[in-house]
Formats: C-alpha cells, sequence, structure tokens
C-alpha cells in the first residue's frame, strides 16, 4: 500500500469507502429536492410550481436509494434491524435511523399521498388490471375526493410541508452531525459541519430539480417554463453563496487558527485532494455557476443561452457537491491521526463497495423516477388540460 | 359528521401507522436479546462469552508448577524477569496434557537476536551487540545458557 | 518440598482445573467478582526494546489476523529539539522486531501501542447498537456477535487501535485479554514481555505494586487533550509520541 510517511497500521486501509460518498450525497438530493418544493408551498413562490410534484417525486426516489449504499457497506447487513431494536442513544447514526424513517414515512410519503389523492382516486377508478390494484390499495379504501376532503388534504399537505421544512433540515443535517462530532477526526470534528452540509444538500437538490424538469421538458417535447427555471436558478444562486460562505469560512479558520492537524491537512489539500477539491469543488462546482448565474441576474441573456447556461451550472453544481461528499468522507481517511502521514484509496471498479456499484445506485433513482411519474404523473393538469 | 366523512381517509391513515407501530413493538419484543441492558447498553450474555476463550498461552505459573528446576537456576540470573512462554512460545497445550505436546528448542541464533541484537532505540543500558562482531557466527547457545545466561569472568557459565 | 509423590498428586487436579479453564466453561474463576476489579496498563518506555514479542503473543493468543494489529509497536526518532516532527515506523507492526538503523543522533526510543480502554471511550459512545461496550471492571469490549460493520468505531477511535476483521466482518481491537484476567492471569502481551515494559494494572487493588507505581510516578496518556479518560498509562513518555 502506497503509505507516505507513518500511519498508524491499521489506518492503512481506509474503512468507509465510495458508497459512504454516495450516501450522503443521495440524502443531500433529498433534502434539497424537498426545500425547493417547500418554496411554493409554504412561500407561496408561485412560479417554481411547475416542478413542485416533480421535486416530491425525485426526493423519494433518492430518499428510497439512501438506505442501499450502507446495506451495502455494513460488514453484517442483516444484522441492520438492530440499529431500531437497541438504538444506542448516544450515537448519531442510530438516532439516524428514525430521522429517516421519520422523514420518508411522515413527510414525504405523507406529502405525496396528499398530494396526489384525488389522481390515485380516479385512476383507482379508471384503470384495469394490476394498475387498478395498486391504485386501490394506496386510496387505502377512501373514495371520498370531495371538494370538501381537498381541502382537509391541502389544510393537513400545508402543516406537513411546514413540519417537512425543519426535518428535512434534520435530515441532512443529522448527516453532517455523524461527521462533526468525530473529535478524533480534525477534518470532519467541527460545528460548521451540519450547517454545510444542510446548504450543500439544498444546492445538490435545487440543482438536480432543475435538472430533472429541463430534460423532462425536453423528452416529452414540451416548452420549458422560463420563468420557473429563472426562479430556480435564482434561489440556487442565494444558497450557494452561503454554501460557499460557509465553506471559506471553515478553511479561512483552519488555516488562521493552524492546529496541530493543520499541516497534514494542507498537504492534503495540495496534493490528493487537490484536483477533487481545488478544481472539481471549489473551482468548476462552486465559483463557475456562482458567476454564470451571477451574471444572468445582472445582464440580460437570451433564452437559448440562459437554458444552455443552467443545464451546464446544474451538471457542475451537483458534480461538485459529489466531490465535496468525497474530499469529507475519503478525504478525511487519507491522513494519519498522528499527523505524520498519509495513505491512498484504492477502490476498486468491481466489488461490493466498488465504483461499478457507486455508478449503479447513482442511477437507480432515476429508474424509480421514472416508474413513479407513470404511476404517479407530475404533469397530469397539463396532461387533462390538453386531452380534453 | 361531515368533517368526520371528509377526514376520514385520515383515519385510515393513521390506523395504517398504528398497525405499523404495533407491529414495530411486536418485533422488538421478539428480537432484542434477552440479557440486553443486564450491564448497560449491551447484550449482558457478551461478557460471559468474552471471558471463556480458550487460551494459547498457559502463563509461567504453570510452568513453574512442574519445572521448579529451571526456575531455581532463573530466579537467581539475569533472565529471572523473562516468563518461559516469552522464549518458548504459547504452551497452554503442553501445559494442559505436557505429553500431547512437545516443545521445539528454539534456535538461540534467532531467538536471542531479537532482543539483544543492537538497535539505537533500545535502552542504552540494556544489554545488546552486534552479533557478526560479538561472536564471529557462533550461536549465542555455544556459549550462554539462556536460562542464566550471564558469563562468569574467564568465559564459564554461571 | 516438591517430591515427586507430590507432583504425581498434583496433576490430576492440575489436569483437571485445566480442562475445566480450556473448555471454556462460561462461569468466570471462582471468586472473580466484576466490581473487585478496574484494570488498566502500564507500558514503561524505558524499559522497551522493540523485540515485538507482545505483538506475536496478541496475535498467536487472539487470532489475529495477518496485517492487523491489536497491539503494535512504533520506533520513534527525534532529531535534537523538533518535537513537532519525530520520525516514526511500524514495520509490520513491529511484529519481527526493528531493523537496526543507523546512529544520527537525537532521541530513539519505541512505544508500544495499544486499545487504551477509555473510561469515557468515543467508540463506544458511537457504536449504533450496542455492539461495543464498557465491562463493569473497566475493560472496553466487542460483542462480535452483535456488531452490524458499520466501522463508525473505526472512525472514532483517536489511537487507531480498531479494525475490522476481514473475516469476522466485524469490528475489533485489544480486548485486555479479558478472558484470562478474568482468571487470574495476566495479558499475553505482559505474560511474553521480557523486560517489564508492560504491565497489567488493577486500579482498584491498593496493594497491586503497579498501582503503586502509577501514584507515585509521572505518568502520561496519549492524546489527553480529547479527554477521552484513558488507561494506558506510559511512563517515561516523550511530548513528541502521537
Amino acid at each position: 500500500m502506497p503509505v507516505q510517511g507513518f500511519m498508524y497500521p491499521n489506518e492503512i486501509e481506509l474503512q468507509w469507502s465510495v458508497l459512504i460518498v454516495v450516501y450522503p450525497f443521495v440524502t443531500g438530493l433529498v433534502a434539497g429536492a424537498f426545500i425547493l418544493a417547500s418554496l411554493e408551498r409554504i412561500f407561496h413562490v408561485g412560479a417554481v410550481k411547475p416542478t413542485y410534484r416533480l421535486a416530491l417525486l425525485t426526493a423519494l426516489s433518492f430518499l428510497l436509494v439512501a438506505p442501499l449504499p450502507l446495506q451495502l457497506h455494513l460488514g453484517h447487513p442483516e444484522r441492520s434491524l438492530e440499529m431500531y431494536l437497541t438504538p444506542h442513544t448516544s450515537s448519531p447514526m442510530a438516532m439516524f435511523g428514525f430521522v429517516y424513517l421519520w422523514y420518508l414515512m411522515a413527510v414525504i410519503l405523507l406529502e405525496i399521498w396528499l398530494e396526489y389523492r384525488r389522481e390515485i382516486v380516479l385512476f383507482s377508478q379508471r384503470t384495469v388490471g394490476w394498475r387498478r390494484l395498486l391504485y386501490r390499495a394506496l386510496t387505502l379504501g377512501s373514495s371520498n375526493i370531495s371538494e370538501a376532503s381537498l381541502r382537509v388534504d391541502d389544510r393537513v399537505g400545508w402543516v406537513v410541508t411546514l413540519i417537512g421544512i425543519p426535518s428535512a433540515f434534520l435530515l441532512h443535517g443529522y448527516v453532517g452531525f455523524i461527521f462533526g462530532t468525530v473529535k478524533a477526526n480534525p477534518w470532519w470534528s467541527s460545528p460548521l459541519m451540519p450547517v454545510v452540509f444542510i446548504f450543500s444538500a439544498m444546492v445538490s437538490g435545487i440543482a438536480m430539480v432543475l435538472l430533472v424538469y429541463m430534460a423532462m421538458m425536453k423528452i416529452r417535447h414540451e416548452p420549458i417554463d422560463m420563468r420557473c427555471v429563472d426562479t430556480v436558478a435564482q434561489y440556487l444562486l442565494y444558497t450557494f453563496i452561503i454554501d460557499f460562505a460557509l465553506e471559506m469560512l471553515d478553511l479561512i479558520h483552519r488555516i488562521s487558527v493552524a492546529d496541530e492537524s493543520f499541516r497534514s491537512l494542507d498537504f492534503l489539500l495540495h496534493t490528493r485532494l487537490f484536483f477533487s477539491q481545488v478544481v472539481l469543488q471549489i473551482a468548476l462546482g462552486t465559483v463557475v455557476p456562482i458567476l454564470a448565474i451571477g451574471f444572468i441576474q445582472m445582464f440580460h441573456v437570451p433564452e437559448k443561452a440562459r437554458r444552455l447556461a443552467y443545464a451546464v451550472c446544474g451538471c457542475l453544481t451537483v458534480i461538485g457537491i459529489f466531490a465535496m461528499r468525497w474530499n469529507v468522507v475519503i478525504g478525511g481517511q487519507l491522513f494519519s491521526k498522528s499527523f505524520l502521514g498519509y495513505t491512498t484509496y484504492k477502490v476498486d471498479l468491481i466489488s461490493r463497495e466498488g465504483e461499478l456499484i457507486a455508478a449503479v445506485l447513482l442511477l437507480l433513482p432515476f429508474f424509480i423516477l421514472a416508474v413513479l411519474v407513470k404511476i404517479l404523473p407530475p404533469f397530469a393538469e397539463r396532461e387533462a388540460a390538453s386531452g380534453d | 359528521m361531515n368533517r368526520i366523512k371528509d377526514a376520514e381517509h385520515l383515519f385510515r391513515l393513521a390506523a395504517a401507522f398504528a398497525v405499523g407501530l404495533a407491529l414495530f413493538l411486536l418485533l422488538r419484543a421478539y428480537f432484542v436479546p434477552k440479557s440486553f441492558g443486564q450491564y448497560g447498553h449491551y447484550r449482558g450474555d457478551a461478557l460471559a462469552e468474552l471471558s471463556s476463550k480458550p487460551m494459547s498461552y498457559a502463563g509461567h505459573q504453570s510452568c513453574e508448577d512442574c519445572h521448579s528446576d529451571v526456575l531455581q537456576v532463573k530466579k537467581a540470573g539475569k533472565h529471572a524477569g523473562v516468563n518461559c512462554e516469552a522464549c518458548h512460545g504459547a504452551l497452554a497445550k503442553h501445559a494442559e496434557d505436557p505429553s500431547s505436546v512437545v516443545p521445539q528448542l528454539p534456535d538461540t541464533a534467532v531467538l536471542c537476536a531479537r532482543c539483544h541484537e543492537e538497535n539505537i532505540a533500545k535502552p542504552k543500558a540494556f544489554p545488546q551487540v552486534v552479533s557478526a562482531q560479538h561472536s564471529g557466527g557462533a550461536v549465542c547457545k555455544t556459549c550462554h545458557q539462556p536460562h542464566s545466561p550471564l558469563l562468569q569472568p574467564g568465559g564459564k557459565q554461571s | 518440598m516438591i517430591t515427586r509423590r507430590r507432583l504425581l498428586m498434583l496433576l490430576p487436579a492440575a489436569a483437571f482445573a485445566w480442562e475445566y479453564v480450556l473448555a471454556g466453561t462460561p462461569e468466570l474463576a471462582p471468586g472473580y467478582n466484576r466490581n473487585e476489579h478496574w484494570w488498566g496498563m502500564l507500558l514503561d518506555i524505558s524499559k522497551c526494546i522493540g523485540c515485538g514479542n507482545c505483538v506475536r503473543a496478541c496475535a498467536t493468543e487472539n487470532n489475529v489476523p495477518e496485517g492487523y494489529f491489536r497491539t503494535w509497536v512504533e520506533r520513534y526518532h527525534v532529531a535534537d529539539w523538533h518535537q513537532e516532527t519525530p520520525e516514526v515506523d511500524s514495520p509490520n507492526g513491529g511484529k519481527n522486531g526493528f531493523p537496526p538503523g543507523t546512529d544520527v543522533g537525537g532521541k530513539n526510543f519505541f512505544v508500544p501501542k495499544m486499545c487504551n480502554h477509555c473510561v469515557d471511550s468515543p467508540c463506544t459512545q458511537v457504536c449504533p447498537v450496542g455492539a461495543t461496550l464498557h465491562t463493569p471492571d473497566g475493560v472496553v469490549l466487542v460483542d462480535e456477535k452483535y456488531c452490524l460493520g458499520c466501522r463508525y468505531c473505526i472512525q472514532a477511535c483517536p489511537y487507531g487501535c480498531r479494525f475490522l476483521n476481514p473475516t469476522k466482518r466485524t469490528a475489533e481491537k485489544c480486548s485486555l485479554c479479558y478472558h484470562r484476567i478474568t482468571k487470574g492471569l495476566t495479558t499475553a502481551c505482559c505474560e511474553s514481555c521480557p523486560t517489564g515494559a508492560r504491565q497489567l494494572a488493577d486500579l482498584k487493588n491498593p496493594s497491586d505494586p503497579i498501582h503503586e507505581f502509577l501514584r507515585t510516578h509521572s505518568v502520561q496518556v496519549l492524546k489527553p487533550h480529547l479527554a477521552t479518560g484513558a488507561k494506558a498509562f506510559y511512563y517515561d513518555l516523550d511530548g513528541s509520541v502521537r
């Protein structure tokens, strides 16, 4: 194993692999997509309404995939139920299991069900075969879609979304907390970690919904609602500025304080993490999107150019946030806790925790989304309007 | 009445959640190990299991119970503080049934060097030599008796 | 005096006792009360000769897989006053000793490392299910039947003493030879240490000579700023040691 300097013998091999990079990336997308959805519901930002249902479905797709990298990583996945049966309350990881369950059950599924209930009941009456069975199951036996009941749904849905916002912060903030409370690792140990995670999650989630919306409109040969994507891009910019400020604060603080870990971390940043942190995360993943979208706010840019800019910035953002997760998880394990050495991460292509699996897990949510979009069409009103 | 009728689907949902919760509590009662929480947030049985693993090293007391003659020699010499298995290896099986395992005598050329080969990081007062210069190729046992290794002046064994 | 006759009488009794001990009965040695002991370790740097006996003995006693270490020895070279930049090496954990090295002056010494059996261990704190535990007698253990293999504890340990057992796929680390100390024996590493650099300490026993040593000499723990409550005490530890 190419070790530079000295590492404690048990540190040479990395413990948390690329799968543990995929996991916070995916949960971050969930939180971010949901926050975007809540913009319309709670803050009445009408312009982003076309993305509302899509954002919810995107969040669900990624939320369903989130436990998979963890299960593949565990030495004994068959024992994973223990986290729910005998959770250790002092462990952020154990408590996160409940935060995840809460978010899945009480926020996402509930909100989607309330939003789509009318269509579910209608489909349960109009379709045949296994689809009919599916929709009937989803109705939970109630076929009441009177105006009054829909108003009830709307009210309850509003409350769920309201609770959902802090829940989304809790969901991804907790992942940051899992890293932030490890006092043994100075790259992770910081009170800023949950906050940085939340804002980078929002950035990635908003960018992802933007990309998915634009892609879907292209696939359906429908025009992209420019007012919508312009507004989404604006919110992306605002969130980016906060996210960038936080990350720069962390960096500047470290340089200024220069504690025992600084030399090690500085070396890492200049060598093993240079491409993934300086180039991918900061330059291409943050600075370029901020400058591009910022430019669009200040100067008139024609529609076609704006669409292209949003697509490119969206991709750069998503890649940049993946790089950020990589830099935190993998970066945090590349240096020795003796601060005297460095190791390398050898990621296999084909293994239980390899690149291939990571790629599959990153693509899987899109397949799930494709299925969800068929079952719960996000643009039903449009279809109804154009169909009749 | 109307109110309830309009919110009926929510009651059904609540019922579904209640069923889920009940199932979870049932699972918990069934799957959590009985000894969990006995001493702390862990399986109490683990303590007994971890205390009863098999041993490979007998401990010097067992050796000395039978090999008291060696002990007499060792006690008076420089290796008084060196336990038997430090050189002879793990011998719990031999202590349990002496005839079943006959321990091999260690090769002094290799064994002694581990401790006594000169090394810059060893404490200066610790007896260490550069074996190539020290004995001109002769193995350690040629002059030193391992159980009481110090040589008297004149090269005689103490 | 031990006569042949007495020996012949003793042998079956000894054999019976060994059978009892080696059969791995779940009960402890008679008379062992967990609440009467509080285990720690003394590591005397002035006595360590880097022979690697401890590393080999531990590997034998506890079936430690090759390439992983429940205990290991590091060699330090500190040039002049440069406390913050020591040169450290640990070839295969010190299992086969160390190469002689060239004398370039400065301070050179060996440091044995192991699990510190911390009172406020970060590893126990982060375990999500309760698979790593504090025994009532002060030993931090891993319940390999309950461990998920999530490796959070390995990340949380500041001392690098934990690893994932590749065949069992559970976390593993020094158990302070719990199966030995609860039967009145010492740990495998202490048993095989030729110079007394490693000594087990019972911090609840006032007449334990090691406990006495700790009370009367300057000792240190590793990374005290992390307030882990480490119970592996080092005598004659240089400030450059990480």
